[in-house]
C-alpha cells in the first residue's frame, strides 16, 4: 500500500469508531463483568447474584415490576386507541385541541406529572379528596395516589401517546378503499372494523404496548416519587437503594441484568412487529380516507379525548403553575396567594438551583451537539462503506435504546469512577452519559438524513480533486443543516430532563434540576418543586417551538424513542 | 503511447464477477464509448477507471503509471480526470456559477482567472445568463449542460460521463448527443463514456468497446462495429440482424434449403464446419422477377410472409422456398410486396460478417 495512495481521511473514521466503541461498549462490558466481581478483592464470584436475589424483597420488587408494567400498558391501550381512532377517522370536532394536550403530554416530564398528581390525589391533602369532602362532607377523600393503582395511572398518562401515535400512524395508512374493498364483498361496519381495520393496525398496537411496558418497567422518577413513599418495591427503585451508602455497585450491576434482558429481548420483538407492519405501509399510500360520520356520538368522543388530556395535561399544569406562583399551594386560587418569590428563589436566589439552570442547558446542550455529531459520523461511515463491518456499527449506535437509562448509569458509574478513566465528580460523565443514552435518537435521524443524500454528490467533489473532508464540508454539510437542526432538538430536550442515568451519576457540584427536583421531594416544598418544575417545561416548551418552526408540526410527535 | 490503459482488468463482489478481464488502450484524445446492457460491467468499469473502486484483478495506468491495482488505488481526487453522473450530481446548495468553479477552486486558480474561464464555458454550454440560478430552477437539459460545464472547465486528463443522457426526454437526448461531440471536437479531452444506448454511443464516439456479462465482446469504430461485428451478441446488440447458420459441405456454404458457393465469400478466411452469419436486414434486396446474375451477388426464391409499414421503410419477413428461415428485409416506401407474394432475395454474401 503506497502512502500517497492511502486516503488519509480513514484515520479519522477510525477515531470515531473508537469513539462510538468507547462510550457504548465499554460501560456495557463493565456492567456485565463487575455483576461478577467481589466488591472488596476483585475476583470473580456469584456472591453478587446470590445478594440481588437471595432475598424474597428482592423478588417481590422484580414481579411487581412486571406486573405495573403489564397494567400500565393495558390503560395505554384503553386510553390511546378510541383517540387515535378519533382523530384518524372520525368527524369529531376539537382535533387540534386533543392534538395540542398529546404534545402538551409529551411535553410535560413524568417526574413533574407525578409531583402534580401528588398534590391532586395526595391523600388527604390532594386537590381531589378535598373537593371530594367539600362536595360530600365527608371525613376522607377516597383518592390516594401512593398505590399501585395510583402508580399505574400517572405512568400511562406519560406512556398513552405512544400508543396514540403509533396507532394513528398505522390507521392513516389504511385507506378507505381497502375497507370499501370488504363492504363491496358483504362484510358489514363491524365485521369489516374486526376483519380488516384491526388486524392492519394491531401490530402498531404490540409495538407501541411493548414500548409502554418497557418505559414503565424501567422508569425511575415516578416510582421514586410515589412507589418509595408507597412502600411499593419495584425493580428501579431497589437499584436506587443498592446506591445508598456505601453503594453496591456490583450488586446492582448484577440486580440490573433481567432488566437488561427482559427490554433486549422485547426491543427485539418490537422490531419484528414494526418490520411485518411494513403491508400497511406498502399499499396505503394511494387510496383516499373518508372520515366516519359519528352523529351526536363525536361530542361523547370529544368529551373522552379532554377526559383523559385532561388527567395527563391541563389538571397536572394548572396545578403546577398554581403552585408555583402559590406562597402556599394549599391555600388555593386567590390572587394574595400569588407570589414570584418561588421563582426567583430558584432562578436568582439560590445558588445551587442557578447553578443547576445552567447545568441542565449547558450539559443538554454539548451532549445534543457530541451525540448528533457521533451518530451523523457512524451514519456516514456505514452508508458508504468506509470501514469494513458497518451494519455492526449501526447496531452498537442503536443499542443504547435497549439498555434503560438507570441500567445504563450503573455501567457508566462502574467504567468511570476509577482511573484510567475517571470522570466521576466531572461535568463529562453526565454529558457523555447522556450522549450515549439519546445516540439512537441522534443515529435514526442521522440516518435518514445521509440516506437522502445521493453519494453522486460527493463522487462528483472527488473527481474534481476535492477530498472527503471537503466534500463534506462544501457539499454534505449545507445540505444536512436543516434537517439537523431538527434532530438537535429531539436530542437536547430528552436530556434537559433526564433524570433516570442523571440520579447516579451527579455529585454536588454537577446537579441538574431534574435531580434537584427529586433530591427536594421529600423536603415537601411542593411550591419549590413546582418553580423547578416550570423551568423545564418551559425551556423544553421554547425548543420545541423552535423545532415546530423548523419541522413542522409532526415534530417530536412521531419520534421512536422512549424519555 | 496511449493515455489510458485498462491490462487484464477484473473487479468481483462476493461471488459476483462484474468485470471479468478486460483490456482496453486509449489514445490521447480518442473518444472512446463502453456500451452495453444494464448489468454489462460498463459503469464498474467506468468507478474502476475514476477510483471509486478498487479492481480485484489487473491494473489501470494513466501515461505509463499505474493508478489502480488490487494492492492500492490512487484516490480519485488525485487521478485529475472529472466525471458526469447519471444524476448529474449537481450540487444543489451551490449557483451554476459556483457549481462550475469549484473544480477550479479546488485547483487553486486565482480569483481573476477563475471568472474568466467559468464565463467563457458557460458561454460555450449556453448557460450564461444562469449563471447565477440554482440547480433545482434548472430544465433536465440545462442541469446536464452544468454538468458537462464543471467537468469540462478543469481540462480533466480524463473525462468519463456514466450514461449522462439517461434522464432526458427523447429530443433533447439526441440534441444532447450533438452537443457531447462537439464539445470533444473543441477541447479533445480523452472521454470514456459509458451508455446503453447505440445511436449514442455511435454519434459520439471514435470507437465502441461493446461489453456483455463483464467481457468486451468487440472494440471498433462504429461503421466496423455495424458491418462486421464479430460476435453474435455485438451482431444482435448494435442495431437489427438475420443470423444464418450453415456448414461447409465441399465448395459451398449450405444454409437452411439454400446454398452459397464459398467463392462468393471472396478473401474470407477460409471456412470449415459449422458457420454463423451475420446479414443485415438492409443488405437484403428483394426482386419480383429474377435480378439478372451477377458476380457479386447471389439469389434466393421466397415467400412473403409478414409486413409492416414504418413509414421511413418497409419491413418485411421472408421465407427461402422449403425452409423454416425467416429473413427481416429492410425495403424503400416504394417497394411494395403483398403477403405470400413469391419474390427473390439478392444477398451480397460480401456483406454476410461471420461470427466467432
Amino acid at each position: 500500500m503506497r502512502w500517497r495512495h492511502l486516503d488519509k481521511s480513514v484515520f479519522l473514521w477510525l477515531l470515531l469508531v473508537a469513539a462510538l466503541l468507547v462510550l457504548v461498549i465499554n460501560p456495557l462490558a463493565r456492567l456485565v463483568w463487575s455483576s461478577f466481581q467481589d466488591g472488596a478483592t476483585g475476583a470473580v464470584t456469584l456472591d453478587n447474584y446470590l445478594a440481588a436475589y437471595g432475598r424474597w424483597r428482592y423478588l417481590e420488587a422484580l414481579v411487581n415490576s412486571l406486573v405495573l408494567g403489564l397494567a400500565v400498558a393495558a390503560v395505554c391501550v384503553v386510553f390511546g386507541v378510541p383517540m387515535a381512532w378519533a382523530v384518524s377517522r372520525t368527524d369529531m370536532p376539537g382535533k387540534g385541541l386533543v392534538w395540542a394536550a398529546i404534545l402538551g403530554t409529551f411535553i410535560m416530564p413524568s417526574y413533574l406529572g407525578a409531583v402534580a398528581w401528588i398534590l391532586l390525589a395526595g391523600p388527604n391533602a390532594g386537590w381531589l379528596n378535598r373537593v371530594y369532602m367539600g362536595l360530600t362532607g365527608a371525613a376522607a377523600g377516597p383518592f390516594n395516589i401512593y398505590t399501585m393503582a395510583g402508580l399505574v395511572l400517572v405512568i400511562a398518562c406519560y406512556s398513552f401517546p405512544y400508543m396514540f401515535v403509533f396507532t394513528r400512524s398505522a390507521l392513516d395508512l389504511i385507506s378507505s378503499e381497502m375497507e370499501d374493498a370488504a363492504t363491496t364483498l358483504g362484510a358489514g361496519v363491524l365485521r369489516t372494523t374486526l376483519r380488516v381495520t384491526l388486524p392492519l393496525t394491531l401490530p402498531a398496537m404490540m409495538a407501541a404496548f411493548i414500548v409502554a411496558f418497557l418505559e414503565a418497567i424501567a422508569l425511575f422518577g415516578v416510582p421514586a416519587l410515589i412507589a418509595l413513599p408507597g412502600r411499593i418495591q419495584l425493580m428501579t427503585t431497589t437499584l436506587w437503594q443498592f446506591f445508598e451508602f456505601p453503594p453496591r455497585v456490583q450488586v446492582a450491576a448484577a440486580y440490573a441484568m433481567p432488566l437488561l434482558s427482559i427490554t433486549a429481548l422485547l426491543f427485539w420483538l418490537q422490531q419484528r412487529l414494526i418490520a411485518r407492519k411494513g403491508y400497511a405501509a406498502l399499499t396505503g399510500k394511494g387510496g383516499e380516507r373518508r372520515v366516519v360520520r359519528l352523529g351526536a356520538w363525536r361530542w361523547v368522543m370529544l368529551g373522552y379525548c379532554l377526559f383523559i388530556t385532561s388527567l395527563s395535561f391541563f389538571l397536572p399544569m394548572v396545578i403546577v403553575l398554581q403552585a408555583a406562583f402559590a406562597k402556599a399551594w394549599g391555600r388555593g386560587f386567590s390572587l394574595d396567594n400569588l407570589t414570584l418569590a418561588n421563582l426567583r428563589f430558584v432562578v436568582v436566589d439560590q445558588p445551587i438551583t442557578r447553578a443547576a439552570t445552567v447545568h441542565t442547558f449547558v450539559y443538554g446542550g454539548a451532549s445534543a451537539a457530541l451525540a448528533l455529531g457521533l451518530a451523523l459520523a457512524i451514519a456516514y461511515i456505514v452508508h458508504r462503506r468506509l470501514v469494513p463491518f458497518g451494519r455492526a456499527l449501526s447496531y452498537v449506535a442503536m443499542a443504547p435504546f435497549v439498555i434503560p437509562g438507570i441500567v445504563l448509569a450503573i455501567g457508566f458509574y462502574a467504567a468511570y469512577t476509577s482511573p484510567p478513566l475517571a470522570l466521576y465528580g466531572t461535568a463529562w460523565i453526565l454529558i457523555l452519559a447522556f450522549t450515549t443514552r439519546f445516540l439512537p435518537i441522534a443515529y435514526a435521524n442521522s440516518n435518514a438524513a445521509i440516506r437522502a443524500i445521493n453519494p453522486e454528490l460527493e463522487d462528483a467533489v472527488r473527481i474534481l480533486g476535492g477530498g472527503r473532508l471537503l466534500a463534506l464540508r462544501r457539499v454534505v454539510g449545507p445540505l444536512l443543516k436543516r434537517g439537523l437542526a431538527g434532530a438537535f432538538l429531539l436530542v437536547f430536550i430528552p436530556a434537559t430532563r433526564e433524570l433516570s442515568s442523571a440520579i447516579f451519576l451527579y455529585t454536588t457540584g454537577t446537579q441538574v434540576l431534574s435531580v434537584l427536583l427529586f433530591d427536594k421531594s421529600d423536603e415537601g416544598n411542593f411550591e419549590y418543586l413546582s418553580a423547578i418544575g416550570l423551568i423545564l417545561v418551559l425551556g423544553t416548551v421554547t425548543l420545541v417551538l423552535a423545532g415546530l418552526r423548523l419541522v413542522g408540526r409532526d415534530f417530536m410527535l412521531t419520534r421512536t424513542t422512549t424519555t | 503511447m496511449s493515455k489510458l490503459a485498462l491490462r487484464h482488468l477484473s473487479c468481483r463482489f462476493g461471488s459476483v464477477t462484474a468485470v471479468d478481464d478486460i483490456s482496453l488502450e486509449l489514445a490521447p484524445g480518442e473518444f472512446v464509448s463502453l456500451l452495453g446492457p444494464s448489468g454489462c460491467g460498463k459503469t464498474t468499469t467506468l468507478r474502476l477507471i475514476a477510483g471509486f473502486l478498487p479492481p480485484s484483478g489487473g491494473t489501470i495506468e494513466m501515461d505509463g503509471d499505474p493508478i489502480s491495482s488490487p494492492a492500492s488505488a490512487l484516490p480519485p481526487e488525485k487521478r485529475n480526470m472529472s466525471m458526469i453522473f447519471q444524476s448529474y450530481a449537481i450540487w444543489p446548495n451551490m449557483t451554476v456559477a459556483q457549481n462550475v468553479a469549484f473544480g477550479l477552486e479546488v485547483r487553486r486558480f486565482a480569483r481573476a482567472e477563475i471568472r474568466a474561464r467559468v464565463g467563457h464555458i458557460l458561454d460555450v454550454v449556453r448557460l450564461a445568463p444562469f449563471r447565477d440560478r440554482y440547480p433545482a430552477e434548472l430544465s433536465g437539459g440545462q442541469q446536464q449542460r452544468v454538468a458537462l460545464a464543471r467537468a469540462i472547465v478543469v481540462q480533466p486528463a480524463v473525462l468519463l460521463l456514466d450514461e449522462p443522457l439517461s434522464n432526458l426526454d427523447a429530443n433533447l437526448r439526441e440534441e444532447m448527443r450533438y452537443e457531447i461531440r462537439r464539445l470533444h471536437d473543441e477541447f479533445h479531452i480523452t472521454t470514456v463514456y459509458v451508455t446503453h444506448d447505440q445511436a449514442e454511443a455511435m454519434v459520439t464516439s471514435d470507437r465502441i468497446a461493446v461489453m456483455n456479462q463483464g467481457r468486451i465482446e468487440q472494440v471498433d469504430e462504429p461503421r466496423a462495429l455495424y458491418a462486421r461485428p464479430r460476435t453474435r451478441f455485438v451482431a444482435g446488440f448494435i442495431g437489427r440482424t438475420n443470423f444464418l447458420d450453415g456448414e461447409v459441405h465441399g465448395a459451398e456454404v449450405v444454409f437452411d434449403h439454400f446454398a452459397i458457393a464459398l467463392a462468393r465469400f471472396g478473401e474470407s478466411p477460409a471456412l470449415r464446419g459449422k458457420v454463423a452469419f451475420s446479414l443485415r436486414p438492409q443488405s437484403i434486396h428483394l426482386h419480383r422477377q429474377p435480378p439478372a446474375a451477377s458476380e457479386r451477388t447471389c439469389v434466393i426464391p421466397g415467400r412473403v410472409v409478414q409486413r409492416a409499414y414504418l413509414g421511413e421503410h418497409w419491413d418485411y419477413a421472408v421465407r427461402p422456398k422449403d425452409g423454416q428461415l425467416q429473413l427481416r428485409v429492410t425495403a424503400r416506401p416504394h417497394e411494395v410486396f403483398e403477403v405470400n407474394e413469391h419474390v427473390w432475395l439478392e444477398v451480397d454474401p460480401g456483406q454476410m460478417a461471420l461470427l466467432g
